[in-house]
Formats: structure tokens, sequence, C-alpha cells
């Protein structure tokens, strides 16, 4: 395979991410609708949305700086560069594969959540502010439990480079049933939950500003820079979601060879697993009630123990 | 068969993962229904873990077990549960703990680093089927033990008893797969007899003191309302 056939695919990941993140958040509106026998917005509704909102005018409040006119771009080229490290399509390594491991993945998404942080205190909402000191909770709770996720897979495939822990999983199905494994699927679908605000760490439907955890901070946003951080989350949870299913939970269905007849069938069936795990993330919004503010510790105590577990499951019952 | 063969110790290392899983579960989990529900999974873990340990190399003492377990554990005592303990209990969001969790998930944590570490030695490197089963069973008793230990409430006490009973049976059924069945028909019925006379004696201490909370029963009442 030559460089540029392996940067073609990679951009072709790239596109797969940013084109179709804003359906998958459509089908999460229209679903969890349905699943209270409502009908729901149509799924192709983010897509109006963002086309509404690039239209319109830019406006930031007197107090905003740099900061917050900056926050947009990185909240969205953030997951658009964690998506060239990833298996997104094909099963193997593609140009980007080797610049950089799952931990810097999650310090990529990090430098977005930061920015959109710190441009949430820099706008001058009370509100803004709020929410961005109980994200800070929320993520700096959530970061040991990513640091020990990370520590077990490298305990079970010896690497972190995303491409190398899926085709350990892969290779012999040995591996991929062990104690360890089922451990560190169910830490990282905890932090999944409490890293894209869902349920029953956050409420996404809440439309009460005291009450809000994640949507709180991007209050102050209109016009274009809205729909870059709408877009920008949108995609981040879509990145996770392949992280997980990619690499985690089912490492199956991949591209092996760089021809259009296996790309198109990776595409699919990379569609259909993201639906899959929406379905469960929806089952378990539809039947937890949101958490008090510092229970939020307490869940994610929990999932560090489990991680912590895995990790000691990998080491001493391989 | 050969084909199943190769995948069972897998199917089982999966269900050794959800089970330590439900272990925690105990520990973590605050409203009594939930804990009932956790206890109902774990149940149907350990039966499944029997049968996949019974179906290849045959063997009808561990499937047998599989259905003792499956007949009492997830249908037998929670219906003794649910029909004698006042509905109100169930109700209740906060039970009384004596260590808060995150310091009882902690404590938990730190059980089951032992419990893998000492498994894992006591397996060694004996010619087991399913060492998962030891090990696992291990940990998730020290921390069933925990939760007996933490609970101030009689039906979760009650329930970290009927979990360690869970973690000692997956780890002896890997040790010994032609256990008597006599021994384990005597279990099958000692156990939900334990479940139907606590629950008989939490419904009275309920109807006389108004709370099962264990840890407000220690002092003496002089002069009862």
């Amino acid at each position: 395979m030559t460089i540029a056939q392996s940067l073609g695919l990679n951009i072709l990941q790239l596109v797969f991410v940013v084109l179709l993140a804003p359906v998958f958040s459509g089908i999460v509106a229209r679903w969890r609708e349905n699943v209270q026998f409502k009908r729901g917005p149509s799924i192709w509704q983010p897509y109006r949305d963002l086309r509404k909102l690039l239209s319109k005018e830019d406006r930031y409040s007197e107090s905003a700086t740099w900061v917050a006119r900056f926050a947009p771009y990185a909240v969205c080229l953030s997951p658009m560069l964690v998506t060239l490290l990833i298996p997104v399509l094909t099963s193997f390594p593609l140009f980007g594969a080797f610049a950089g491991d799952m931990l810097a993945a999650g310090f990529i998404l990090a430098i977005g959540s930061f920015f959109l942080t710190v441009a949430a205190v820099d706008t001058g909402i009370p509100y803004g502010a709020m929410g961005a000191s109980r994200t800070r909770m929320v993520g700096f709770l959530a970061e040991p439990v990513l640091i020990v996720i990370l520590f077990a897979v490298s305990f079970v495939a010896n690497s972190t480079i995303p491409y190398i822990v899926q085709q350990q999983w892969v290779q012999p199905p040995a591996h991929f049933f062990s104690p360890a494994h089922v451990l560190v699927l169910v830490a990282f679908l905890m932090l999944i939950i409490a890293e894209t605000g869902r349920l029953p760490v956050d409420n996404p439907s809440g439309h009460f500003e005291l009450a809000m955890v994640d949507e709180s901070k991007v209050l102050d946003f209109s016009g274009p820079s809205y729909a870059l951080v709408k877009w920008g989350s949108s995609m981040k949870s879509v990145v996770l979601y392949v992280i997980f299913v990619n690499v985690l939970l089912a490492p199956w269905g991949l591209a092996g060879t760089p021809n259009a007849l296996a790309l198109g069938e990776a595409i699919a069936v990379v569609f259909v697993k993201i639906l899959v795990l929406l379905a469960l993330l929806i089952a378990v919004e539809a039947s937890l009630a949101k958490l008090r503010l510092f229970r939020i510790a307490e869940y994610l105590g929990a999932a560090f123990v489990v991680a912590v577990t895995a990790m000691i499951a990998a080491v001493l019952a391989p | 068969m050969s084909n199943y063969h190769a995948f069972e110790p897998e199917i089982n290392a999966l269900i050794c993962g959800f089970f330590v899983l439900s272990a925690f579960g105990m520990v973590v989990i605050r409203q009594i229904g939930a804990c009932l529900t956790v206890f109902i999974v774990q149940s149907l873990l350990l039966a499944a873990s029997a049968f996949v340990l019974g179906a290849e190399p045959l063997s009808w003492h561990l499937i047998a077990v599989g259905c003792v377990t499956l007949l009492s554990k997830p249908i037998l005592i929670p219906y003794v549960l649910r029909r004698l303990v006042p509905r109100e209990i169930y109700t209740v969001r906060e039970i009384s703990q004596a260590l808060d969790v995150p310091t009882s998930l902690l404590v938990a944590l730190g059980l089951a680093l032992i419990g893998f570490a000492l498994g894992t030695r006591l397996v060694g490197a004996a010619p087991l089927l399913a060492k998962q089963n030891v090990i696992v069973g291990f940990a998730s008793l020290l921390i069933g033990a925990l939760v007996l230990a933490v609970r101030r409430e009689a039906v979760p006490q009650m329930l970290g008893i009927l979990a360690m009973e869970n973690a000692a049976f997956l780890a002896g059924i890997a040790i010994a797969p032609d256990f008597p069945l006599i021994a384990e028909l005597a279990i099958a019925f000692d156990v939900p007899l334990l479940a139907f006379i606590v629950s008989i004696l939490t419904r009275a201490v309920y109807r006389r003191v108004g709370s099962t909370a264990v840890g407000e029963l220690a002092a003496l009442r002089e002069h009862p309302q």
C-alpha cells in the first residue's frame, strides 16, 4: 500500500466521521423520544440546524476575548485529529496510526473540552461558569478511569495503539473472552456515558439551567460558532463510540484490504455496530434517573473500581 | 462438539467477568430492590457457568447443580423475599450502611486484589478446566463478606450471605465437578429456608419497631411505645 493510498483512506475515515456525526445525534434524539412513545424529530434535524446556524451572524458578549472565538474551532478540530489515530473503517494501520496512542486520543479530546470550558467562563454568563465547574468535576473524576482502562488494555495487548489492540483481540479469540475484557468494556461504557453527558450523569434534554452539566456551557454561543460546537461534540461522541465498538466491543467486520467493496462493507458494518451501541445507550438512559450532582463521584468511583479490577484480572488471572 | 469444546473456557471466562461485576454491584447499589435484581443476575450467571462446565465433558452432576440453582436462587428466594418482607422496605432509597459507598468500594477493591492474588496462588499449576472460576469465586466471596459487614439492613445483609454462597459455589463447581448431589440438594433446600426465616423475622421486627436497620437495633430500648 502506497503512502498516498494510506493517506487517502485516512481522509475517507475523517469524511465518514465528519459527515455522519450529525445523523447519529439525530438518531439518538429520535430514539429517545420513541422510547417514550412520542414521534420525535427527524433524524436529519441536526443537519438542518447546522445549515440554519451556519447562515447566521456570530455574536459574542462584550466580555468575550479571543478564547471564546477560538474555542469552537478547538472543539471541532480535536475529534477530527483523533479520527486519524483510530481504526474507523480499516483493520490495517493507516497513515496516522502511529502518530499517537489511545492516551494521546484522550488528551486531544481533552484539549477540545478544555477550550470549551474556558470559553464558557469567558463569555461571562453565570450559568456558563457553573456548567464549566461541573464539567471539570466530572472530567477530573473520569480521567483516572481512562488511564486505568488504558493500563488494563496495555497489559492485555502489550500496546495502546488502537490498531494493535484491535488486532490483538481479533487474532486468537481467547484474548477476547476474559474477565478482564468484560470489566474493561463496562468501565469504558460508564466512561462514555459520563463523557458524552448522558443520563445518569447529565440530562441532555433538560431545559433547566440550574440542573445542567454539559449544556449550560454553550448557552452563550450563537450562529456559526454554535454550529461548530454542536458538530464538534457530536463528532466527539462518534469518536468515542468508534473506539468502543471497533477496538473493544466488537473488533470484527473492518476492511482488511484497501479495495472499494471491502470499504463499502466496512462502512455498513460500522454504521450498524454504532446503531446497536446507541440502542444500548438509549436503553440505559430510559431505565435510569439522573444522579444527584455529588453522587456522580460515586458513579465514577464505581467505574474506577471496575477498571482497576480489570487491571488486576489482566495481570493475575490472564 | 469439538467446536464447542474450543469455545467453552472462553464463554466461561465471560460469565466469570460478569460475576465479579455483579459482586461489585451488590456493594455499590443502594436500593434493596435493585440489590435483589443483582443477586438474581448473579445466580443466573452461576447456573450458566455450571451448565457450560457440565456440557463438555458431560457431567450430570454439574447440570443438576445448574438446574437446582436455577430453580432455587433466581426464582424461589426472590419470590419468598417479595412475598414476606413488607413492601415499604423495597421503596427505601437510602439504606443505612456502616461505611459510605466510596469507602466500601475502595475496601472492596482491596479485597478483590487479595482475592485475585490468593486465588491465583491457590490454583497454581493445578490442571483445572476453569481456573477463572476459582479465582473469581474467591474474590467475589470476600466482596460478599464485605456486603455482609457493611450493610446495616436485614435484607441486604442476607443477600450478602447468599452472594458469598454463590461465590463459593462458583469456585466449587470448578474444583469438584463430581460433587455428591445430596450435598447440593441439601444446600438448595437450606438456602430458601434461610430466606424464609429471615423474611419472617424481618416482617416481625418491622411490625414492632418500624425499621429493619440492624444498626439501630443494637441499643436496648427501655420503654417501647
